[in-house]
């Protein structure tokens, strides 16, 4: 398995406060990693950079096999090549149906002409309809998003990462107001998603972790903690002091 | 299941935008209308002055259409698009201009003993043209004046290249909300600034005149040479709105109004907000040049005051009271309101005496236009449009195919639009 994204001596401060703090992360090919750590650790901002949201004081971000930075690509660039997201809050097109919301996903030609002459095929449409059957929204298809419960909104966000055939995932909270059945649910489909491709999932219920049953880092104010199976970062004593003993 | 969605995504274009045939019909049947009411072709039961208000009233709507594009569905609040429709205006002014006072001039050199070089000639027509600003030689600017294919294409071109240089810059900064929409009015306010300098090259506060003459054509009367502007103007309108209504409806629809309500979130799909946005704002900055190169000649006088920014923040307030965001709340909004305030300006509404005071419309219009506008910012955000929605929604409650009875935890539809 060959790396497909690697952070080396990454920082970046806020106004002089250090929100990530020379922190160095690898993930392999078609493999899940769980991020947890307590509120303010940095974990969305760690995928903020990523994204290129955020752009770091130092270090750096490669990725795939060439090994190309990211630093210097648009948000859309680092996106096109093959890094999706989900939201800490879920942020769908409200105005827009669950059906229109998949579509603008849809792996596609992004530039303005080409989308402007897209109609979609009859394959679209079945991919469309696969990926509302596997998130739940099968009977919402043709509904404003707006209208969707939290939990459903949570969803449809992941079938929009989904539908853009990222080769790397980053998971922000996935399971977060949801009920324990639509826990389990969201497991599946992400355990489903790792067999083919790169899953970062930040969550901070121990349980959802567990049944993930993946690699976890621990972060603390920035940098990692503690990095391993979880059974294995739970017994940590540092983490315990941190995270876990609060 | 499946059969559903597949049938969604296969929908025709008409069926996706049904109201492109209401629109086109009614345009048509008005069109029609009009034809038969007025003097050129028909019973003469209109004046052509008022035909001509009508034929202007329909580019306004056309602009009023691109700027509905760039404000309602991209969420880009241009105040300035109205210096576009102006440029529009200019360029076609300019040849109308110089081809028809070269005819004079060719005229009155022609009882002369010799006949009149080429040299002779251009300098009668910058005499003419150019005497009011006190120069007599033609400016750079006026090169292409000559020919009409060339200030055509002028016509599309340089509110074109305007608008992608300006938005361009604008852009790729990631210039946003308010700060982007002052940016339009500095340019607009810029722009009509320096066209009233006398050396602009196109005569200061003067502006161009006459253009209600066609070169050529002056044996055609007025009556005709109106309905033949209103014709074009219709025609003009209708394919912008097909267009439009085309570009609006697919997956283009889609990104663009996604932008309008959260770019960011457009980025990290992969989608180049900053592209999206550039070019909707020069196609739509292309369409109000068209609309203005229509508007001028029916006018007969385009000046600098023109272009001035007020204009350009009307703009939006016709497409704000029409509904923004759907393309007839705009073409409504546009129509209604400027007519409305020819009825006003022009002193044809009565005045009202209270007594103590006599509220004189020329005056009070715009106030009630302002307030107008506040009223329906705040209390009908979806504008006239939206009464359409009260219509539909009381003859047949769309659900988009969801099911009737609420799903647990889900808001109905209803519930969402409030
Ligand atoms: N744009 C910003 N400007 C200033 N400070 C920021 C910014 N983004 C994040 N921070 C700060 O950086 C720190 C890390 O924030 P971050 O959102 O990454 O934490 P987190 O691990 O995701 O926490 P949570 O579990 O609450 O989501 C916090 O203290 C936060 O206040
Ligand atoms: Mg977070």
């Amino acid at each position: 398995m060959s790396t497909l994204l690697e952070v080396s001596g990454v920082s970046v401060s806020f106004d002089g406060f250090k929100a990530i703090n020379n922190l160095t992360f690898q993930i392999n090919d078609a493999e899940m990693r769980a991020v947890i750590g307590p509120n303010g650790a940095g974990k969305t901002t760690f995928m903020d950079i990523i994204t290129g949201k955020t752009r770091p004081d130092s270090g750096s971000v490669l990725w795939g096999e060439k090994s190309v930075s990211l630093l210097s690509m648009s948000e859309s660039r680092i996106a096109q090549e093959g890094i999706g997201r989900k939201f800490q809050r879920p942020t769908v097109f409200e105005d827009q149906s669950v059906a229109d919301n998949l579509m603008l996903a849809l792996k596609k030609e992004r530039g303005p002409l080409s989308v402007l002459g897209f109609r979609p095929s009859t394959t679209d449409g079945e991919k469309v309809v696969d990926l509302a059957e596997q998130i739940g929204l099968a009977t919402a298809l043709h509904r404003k998003s707006g209208e969707l419960s939290h939990g459903q909104k949570q969803w449809l966000e992941i079938g929009m990462l989904l539908a853009q055939e990222p080769r790397l995932l980053l998971v922000d909270e996935p399971a977060a107001g949801m009920t324990p059945a639509e826990r389990e649910h969201t497991t599946e489909l992400l355990v489903e998603a790792a067999k083919t491709r790169a899953v970062v999932v930040v969550e901070h219920d121990m349980e959802f972790v567990r049944r993930l049953g993946c690699k976890v880092t621990v972060l603390h104010e920035g940098s990692v903690l503690a990095e391993g199976s979880l059974d294995h970062v739970t017994s940590d004593e540092k983490v315990i002091e941190v995270y876990l003993g609060r | 299941m499946a059969a559903i969605a597949l049938s969604a995504s296969r929908r025709s274009f008409v069926m996706r935008y049904p109201s492109v045939v209401i629109f086109i019909g009614v345009l048509a049947l008005f069109t029609l209308g009009v034809t038969i009411l007025a003097e050129g072709f028909g019973i003469g039961v209109i004046s052509t002055s008022f035909v001509k208000t009508l034929g202007k009233t329909l580019c306004l709507c056309l602009v009023a259409l691109a700027m509905d594009l760039v404000w309602g569905y991209c969420g880009i609040l241009s105040l300035g698009h109205m210096a576009f429709f102006g440029i529009g205006g200019y360029a076609i002014g300019m040849w109308l201009m110089y081809a028809r006072t070269e005819i004079i001039v060719r005229e009155s050199l022609a009882a002369a003993p010799l006949p009149p070089t080429p040299q002779e000639i251009s300098d009668g027509i910058a005499g003419q043209i150019f005497g009011v600003v006190g120069a007599s030689e033609f400016p750079p600017i006026w090169a292409f004046a000559h020919s009409l294919p060339l200030q055509l294409a002028a016509v599309v071109l340089v509110p074109g290249l305007i608008a992608l240089v300006f938005g361009w810059l604008a852009f790729r900064s990631r210039v946003t909300g308010v700060y982007l929409s002052i940016l339009t009015q500095a340019m607009t306010l810029a722009l009509s600034l320096y066209l009233f300098q006398n050396d602009s090259g196109l005569r200061g506060n003067n502006g161009l005149s006459g253009l209600q003459n066609l070169p050529g054509l002056s044996d055609v009367p007025q009556s005709t040479i109106s309905i033949l502007f209103f014709w074009a103007s219709a025609l003009a309108l209708g394919l912008g709105y097909v267009i439009c209504a085309w570009m609006v409806s697919g997956k283009f629809g889609s990104v663009i109004r996604a932008i309008r309500d959260d770019e960011a979130r457009v980025r990290f799909l992969g989608y180049s907000v900053e592209a999206y946005k550039l070019f909707i704002f020069t196609f739509t900055a292309v369409i109000a040049g068209i609309a203005g190169a229509l508007y001028y000649p029916q006018a007969g006088i385009i000046n600098p005051a023109e272009i001035a920014p007020i204009a350009s923040i009307y703009l939006a307030v016709w497409v704000a009271i029409g509904g923004r965001g759907r393309l007839y709340g705009a073409v409504i909004g546009a129509a209604f309101v400027s007519l409305l305030s020819t009825w006003f300006t022009g002193g044809q509404a009565p005045d009202i005496n209270l007594g103590f005071y006599t509220v004189q419309w020329v005056d009070w219009w715009t106030i009630l236009l302002g307030l107008s506008f506040v009223a329906v910012t705040l209390f009908a955000p979806r504008g006239i449009g939206g009464l359409f929605d009260l219509i539909s929604e009381r003859r047949h409650p769309d659900r988009n195919g969801a099911s009737l009875g609420p799903d647990p935890g889900a808001l109905r539809e209803k519930e969402a639009d409030q």
